[in-house]
């Protein structure tokens, strides 16, 4: 029992870690080409038939270029920084049950690392501390602009990492535990049992936050090229900077099953069914990070900071007290 | 090629109009309100919505270049041309050197002998297109409108030296034969009705 434990924890590390690479690197595909399609261009269509191969070209670029170490930079913390944002984002994945549990050559597999009875709290801390990745690498680079995005980095650090912890502060109080598949089995019942319906501003909240939790394109600040370059990814080259990729999205990979997860009733009962329709909203959310990309501007760090602490902490905090009022009545 | 559109610069009746600009808020309760009716009016999703339908539309406007060019204006000014004249094909630059010496980036050399008729012959004549900076000058000075500038813009080289020789840019006589030369419709150019507004110069001169 214990051996067989063992080996089946290794087994679903290895293809967490494979599949999710591979999807980090298709996600790039699909990036490419939706920003193409929404602005009436074509996208990658040179590598392969409609540009497929494109994800190895980058692959082997990414692999095979000279990985430099400037002079002046703090090296050791250099080295580290891209490893922290790559390992958190898998690691966060570790609380994340992926589809429901299904038989295999009569062998029941849970698609979930652990279901450890603190997940979320686990998976918010572990996407925290993902933070010190371009923190550090930014600080360390020796850069200005690389400066300039680890302060920013701290700024959105210290205001969404609020507003995600409040606003699912309410549905825990409703499902009474941090457990991703007891959320799960809470909403078990059908559409009607969703969180979504009974905590609406939560989950608007945590999907405002989780953009800036993965820093994409409404909060993109960290890395904005057309003010600081790449930001902390400025002085990074090769394999290094790969990581930084990886590791971004990974996370947006796994904050797209984590919202559905939460508040969309998940994969439900844990039919076939219920398992695609599980895939579809997943693919729905990493899909909308692509599309805002397209469609909306960036905001300023300020005005990033005084939507966070001004407005969102605020609804989330008089959410918080609702909820709380309407269980005890 | 139409140049109308190119020329027309009367911007008040092409749609532009004066974006309708607010006063900033002052009060705190402007503000506040300011943020509630951005908030609720929905704007993101108009965003949203425009770049959906574009991708649904599917209206897809990439040229894929090397198999597909677009078209250039007329008066584009690449690669140069030597031009033959239509009566007699022959070469149309009587070695005058003007271009050599207007040339502001020196990137013009030639030489020039008197041939067997008393004729001033072009021996050598080379433009060195890495310094070129596609001007126009020279084809502006040119008196027999013989040098022009051509479509040909696909000059990419490995050296910083790229040397186009006067063979390469005089037009071929089988082309000539054929009566497809092209001629230049940009700088130095005859203008159209040029023979309407010429003035006879008076006998008493
Ligand atoms: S286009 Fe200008 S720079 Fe080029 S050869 Fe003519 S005069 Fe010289
Ligand atoms: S190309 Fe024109 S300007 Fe240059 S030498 Fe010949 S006739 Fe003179």
């Amino acid at each position: 029992m214990e051996t067989a434990y063992l080996i089946e924890t290794v087994v679903k590390i290895v293809a967490v870690l494979l599949i999710f690479s591979a999807l980090a690197g298709f996600g790039t595909y699909f990036e490419r080409k939706v920003l193409a399609f929404m602005q009436r261009r074509l996208g990658p269509m040179n590598v392969g038939p409609y540009g497929l191969l494109q994800i190895a070209a980058d692959g082997i670029k990414l692999f095979t270029k000279e990985d430099i170490v400037p002079t002046g930079v703090v090296s050791r913390i250099f080295k580290i920084a891209p490893v922290i944002t790559a390992a958190t984002a898998f690691m966060a994945a570790a609380a994340i049950p992926f589809l429901p549990s299904f038989t295999m050559f009569g062998y029941t597999v849970n698609p979930i690392v652990s279901d450890i009875n603190i997940g979320i709290l686990y998976i918010l801390g572990v996407m925290g501390i993902g933070l010190y990745g371009p923190l550090l690498g930014g600080m360390a680079s020796a850069n200005k602009y690389s400066l300039i995005s680890a302060a920013r980095g701290a700024a959105v650090f210290i205001s969404y990492e609020v507003i995600t912890g409040l606003s699912i502060l309410a549905p825990i109080m409703m499902v009474g535990s941090l457990s991703l598949v007891d959320f799960n089995n809470y909403q078990a019942g059908g559409i009607g049992d969703w969180i979504i319906w009974s905590q609406p501003v939560a989950f608007v909240l945590f999907w405002i936050a989780a953009f800036a939790e993965t820093g994409r394109t409404p909060f993109h600040l960290v890395a904005n090229d057309h003010e600081i370059i790449d930001g902390f990814g400025t002085e990074y080259s090769g394999m290094r900077w790969g990581l930084f990729f990886i590791g971004e999205y990974a996370n947006m990979f796994f904050i797209s099953f984590i919202i559905p997860l939460l508040f969309l009733g998940g994969f439900g009962d844990g039919t076939f069914l219920g398992a695609l329709a599980f895939l579809g909203k997943v693919a729905f959310f990493f899909f909308f990070f692509l599309w805002t990309r397209a469609a909306w501007p960036d905001v300023r760090p300020d005005q990033l900071m005084w939507l966070c602490w001004k407005v969102l902490m605020p609804i989330a905090v008089i959410n918080v007290v609702i909820t709380g009022f309407v269980m005890m009545f | 090629m139409n140049n109308e559109q190119f020329n027309d610069r009367n911007v008040s009746e092409n749609g532009y109009y004066l974006v309708d600009i607010q006063d900033y808020p002052t009060t705190g309760w402007d503000k506040f309100t300011r943020v509630v009716r951005r908030t609720l009016r929905g704007e993101l999703f108009v965003g949203l919505w425009v770049v959906l339908r574009e991708m649904i539309r599917f209206d897809i406007h990439t040229v894929k270049y090397p198999e597909e060019k677009m078209p250039i204006g007329p008066r584009y000014r690449a690669v140069h041309e030597m031009k033959r004249l239509w009566e007699s094909d022959a070469e149309r630059c009587i070695g005058c050197g003007l271009c050599e010496k207007i040339c502001i980036s020196n990137c013009i050399r030639m030489d020039t002998k008197i041939d067997a008729n008393s004729r001033k012959e072009v021996t050598e004549y080379s433009i060195n297109l890495g310094r070129c900076i596609f001007c126009g000058y020279c084809a502006e000075v040119c008196p027999e409108l013989a040098i022009t500038h051509g479509g040909e813009y696909e000059n990419a080289s490995d050296q910083r030296e790229h040397f186009i020789l006067y063979e390469d840019m005089l037009t071929p006589l089988d082309k000539m034969k054929a009566g497809t030369q092209l001629e230049f419709e940009g700088f130095g150019a005859i203008t159209p009705h040029e023979d309407e507004r010429v003035k006879k110069t008076p006998l008493a001169y």
